[in-house]
């Protein structure tokens, strides 16, 4: 490590939101080329708004920047890439309706005409080069996820940048694209570039980095050696107490266990005519996590959405058992039953989209005002009841540890995770019988999925249905009892979360592993 | 039937006025700034070219003493000064101050219809005349002046050659802007800037300069469209509220066009015969509004086809009408 040749060193970064949010305080960090630095931290701990001012996006308030020791100003983006800093962000920065090669090449000066079949040209040596699969002339809303991907990484490489920051790239990846994208990262890694990766996820910073950085509120805590440390010693560190890593899958005694959910048959067109549900058929328990994996847009949101009354069904039928005892069983049809109605017999859905405000929660309201999103309705007076929505986001603030002034203050100021918290506090305060659950934990830190991992065998616990629709492989394979398999809309098979491995659920979600499909 | 020879030239002088007015507003889109206030412009811009021209006409002695140059240059450069400040205006209140386009374009529109009919009531007090207009005719003379072997020409001169210059360059800005929209390194900056302004941003292109710049070409451009139809269309008359709804009709045809200026070219003289095509067609005053309907009518079914296609080209830029502020969280 003597040879190592400093790219970059921050010292004594400070920024401030508005005058009252610290989002980094005097931060120092040192960024070496030919290694690639985990950045580490809980939600809101200032990873991104510190590479932010890396790549220009933000000015920092106070402290200074070298760059192959001589000191530089980034004052915006056109400066960070001068200075051969790219970004990747945690959303994309395309611009849908352009091709591939436009987006690659916007914002470049270059010299005389402007020639797209020059660039198409040399973004094809750059794919070649590094093993890429790129079409130039494609158009951004065409493309699946991970060739967005590498649309950003390839532009990135076209302009010459030679430290690269990554922003929880590997969020909306399979673990085979996530293998295939760090197979290209320890390659850049090998020709020289520095890399510094954001991510939650600690077995993956195990695999791509060779040395972590910790942030805790804003502030550089420390820095370990990858070879030389644990996931363990990493929590540790990021949370700033003693945390156990180990999520737990608790058996539920119950008198009788019983059949909550039965979905036969089940086939949803969305708008376009397109089949997004293909002939799914499974049922859910009570008292038991069942967990769906699936390349993201398989149909895991149609699926919830169809129990839950908001998605048209083309056939097949959804059976909610309000009762079973011995041989006598009552059963409701939730085919074209009011969303409403559904609600009221305890079946909540929530679901946390990408941009994590999208669905059930409004930005610009305060936390009490959004818990009475789900009970205005209550009474008969025509003067809504504030008192009860405001014990309630009390509550939420109280348990889930929501880091905010105040439950007087607009969702919109709370950061990422905290509104997290207040939406899936908010759908399990309504005592459900079915709780459908997707990306709970989506772009959640450690401290904060556990929370909700918790949250959710309590349920489980109370004799819930869980559904429970996640990302995280690992997570799925610890958390749930049984795991549900789509692949492009079908069930490629359900598995036991005890017996399966995640190279089987893996390979069942390409379809690879065969099953019924 | 239709006479289509005079027919077609009716159709395009009518066209000419909407085609600056949607060139321009296509180009403020393109940013991202949705300027509601192009037909308060186009309104300054008449008034303008007219308060200059008629400041020259009554410092000359004689009327028909015009230098030919000057009694262009002033009130196409008034024009263009006139309906440069409305852009910029327009581009303080919702660059500078993030300020609600859609309000800040209907108040502006309001203000140019305003500013318009003020002055030019205060214009036809000073000449003191007994109708309420002023005639620039000496002035409107420049402006109308064609090719002087079209009338030789027939039919061919009639249709393509019987224009004053200010038709031409119409034309000629409309396909150029189309040009440089989709075949430079400008033009894809300022579409990535109307579609996207944040990777815009991230990619190094100055959000505020682009977006100012556009606005304010895309008023110089609408504003001459005002005078074209001062100068040129209606005789170098002014009366006021004389100009009506064309502005709105300009706006429609962004639409109609969805974002292209060149077909735009063609789409204008379309709206053109449309909205004069109760004086070929014999009809009573009642049926004669509803066909000056036409042209919205238009607009609507476009609106519905465009929508139902959904294809992704087809729709407006992704965040127009939005307001940019980079440390936005």
């Amino acid at each position: 490590m003597a040879d190592r040749q400093l790219a970059v060193r921050m010292r004594g970064i400070t920024k401030e939101f508005a005058g009252k949010v610290v989002a980094n305080k005097d931060v120092d960090l040192d960024i070496y080329r030919g290694e690639v630095l985990a950045l580490l931290g809980e939600n809101g701990s200032g990873k991104t708004t510190l590479m932010n001012m890396l790549s220009g996006i933000y000015f920092p308030d106070s402290g200074s920047i070298e760059i192959d020791g001589k000191p530089v100003v980034i004052a915006s983006p056109k400066d960070a890439f001068e200075h051969g800093i790219g970004m990747i962000h945690q959303h994309f920065k395309l611009v849908n309706v352009f091709t591939a090669a436009e987006n690659i090449v916007l914002g470049l000066k270059g010299e005389g005409k402007f020639d797209l079949a020059a660039a198409s040209e040399r973004i094809r040596q750059i794919c070649d080069a590094y093993g890429f699969d790129v079409d130039p002339n494609q158009k951004v809303y065409d493309m699946s996820v991970s060739q967005k991907q590498t649309v950003e990484i390839v532009k990135l490489l076209y302009r010459g940048a030679d430290i690269l920051i990554l922003d929880e790239p590997t969020a909306v990846l399979t673990p085979q694209e996530t293998d295939k994208l760090f197979a290209v990262l320890r390659n850049m890694r090998d020709d020289g570039k520095a890399i510094i990766i954001i991510t939650h996820k600690l077995h993956e910073v195990q695999d791509i980095s060779d040395r972590v950085v910790v942030l805790r509120k804003g502030e550089y805590v420390g820095e370990m050696l990858t070879a030389e440390s644990t996931t363990q010693e990493m929590t540790n560190m990021m949370v700033g107490r003693q945390v156990s890593l180990n999520i737990d899958r608790p058996d539920v005694e119950m008198d009788y266990r019983m059949e909550r959910i039965r979905v036969k048959n089940l086939t949803v067109k969305n708008a376009d005519g397109v089949t997004k549900l293909d002939d799914v058929s499974f049922t859910a328990y009570t008292g038991e996590i069942l967990g769906i994996a699936g390349i993201s847009g398989s149909g895991q949101k149609e699926l919830l959405e169809a129990i839950a009354g908001l998605q048209p069904v083309d056939s097949g039928s959804i059976e909610y058992v309000v009762d079973a005892t011995g041989d006598h069983e009552e059963v409701e049809q939730l085919i074209g039953m009011d969303p409403v109605k559904i609600a009221n017999m305890g079946v909540v859905l929530s679901f946390v989209p990408e941009d994590r405000l999208g669905m059930g929660l409004v930005g610009s309201m305060d936390l009490t005002d959004n818990m009475m999103l789900r009970s205005f309705r209550d009474g008969r007076s025509p003067f809504t009841d504030r008192n009860a929505p405001r014990h309630l986001a009390e509550l939420v603030v109280d348990e889930l540890e929501v880091n905010t002034p105040g439950v007087g203050t607009p969702v919109r100021r709370l950061s990422g995770g905290n509104v997290q918290k207040v939406l899936v506090g908010r759908e399990i305060a309504a005592a459900p019988t079915v709780l459908l659950s997707a990306y709970a934990v989506r772009g959640l830190d450690v401290n904060s999925s556990y929370l909700i991992y918790d949250l959710l065998n309590r349920q489980k616990g109370n004799g819930v249905a869980v559904v429970y629709v996640g990302e995280d492989l690992d997570v799925l394979l610890e958390l749930c009892d049984r795991i549900l398999v789509l692949c492009g809309g079908k069930v490629s098979g359900i598995v036991d979360g005890r017996t399966t491995t995640k190279n089987e659920v893996g390979l069942m979600m390409t379809k690879l592993g065969g099953g019924e499909a | 039937m239709l006479d289509v020879v005079s027919f077609v030239p009716r159709a395009v002088a009518q066209s000419v006025p909407l085609l600056y007015g949607s060139t321009g507003e296509i180009i403020t889109e393109k940013s991202g700034n949705l300027n509601l206030g192009i037909p308060g412009v186009m309104y300054v811009g008449g008034i303008c070219g007219v308060i200059g021209s008629f400041l020259y006409e009554r410092s000359l002695a004689n009327p028909s003493d015009i230098n030919a140059l000057l009694g262009i240059l002033i009130p196409v450069c008034c024009c263009l000064v006139g309906s440069l400040l409305m852009g910029l205006l327009y581009c303080f209140l919702t660059v500078t101050l993030r300020a609600n386009q859609n309000v800040t374009g209907l108040a502006m529109t309001t203000f140019g219809v305003g500013f318009g009919n003020f002055f030019g009531g205060s214009l036809i007090k000073l000449t003191g005349a007994q109708v309420p207009s002023i005639a620039l005719s000496a002035t409107s003379n420049l402006f109308r002046r064609a090719l002087p072997f079209a009338s030789s020409l027939g039919w061919f001169g009639q249709v393509f050659l019987s224009y004053g210059f200010l038709a031409y360059i119409a034309f000629a800005v409309a396909f150029a802007a189309s040009y440089v929209l989709e075949n430079t390194r400008v033009g894809l900056q300022l579409r990535a800037v109307g579609e996207d302004p944040s990777t815009a941003d991230a990619a190094g292109i100055n959000i505020t300069r682009y977006k100012y710049v556009a606005t304010c070409l895309g008023c110089m451009i609408a504003g001459l469209g005002g005078l074209y139809y001062v100068m040129d269309y209606a005789n170098g008359v002014w009366s006021n509220d004389a100009f009506g709804d064309r502005g709105w009709l300009a706006l429609a045809l962004v639409i109609f066009t969805i974002w292209r200026p060149k077909v735009s070219a063609i789409a204008s003289i379309l709206f053109g015969g449309l909205y004069i095509l109760y004086v070929f067609i014999p009809s009573g005053p009642a049926v004669k509004e509803l066909y000056k309907m036409l042209p919205y009518v238009v607009t609507i079914v476009v609106l519905v086809i465009s929508s139902l296609r959904n294809k992704r080209e087809n729709q407006p830029p992704e965040s127009l009408g939005l307001p940019y502020f980079r440390e936005n969280r």
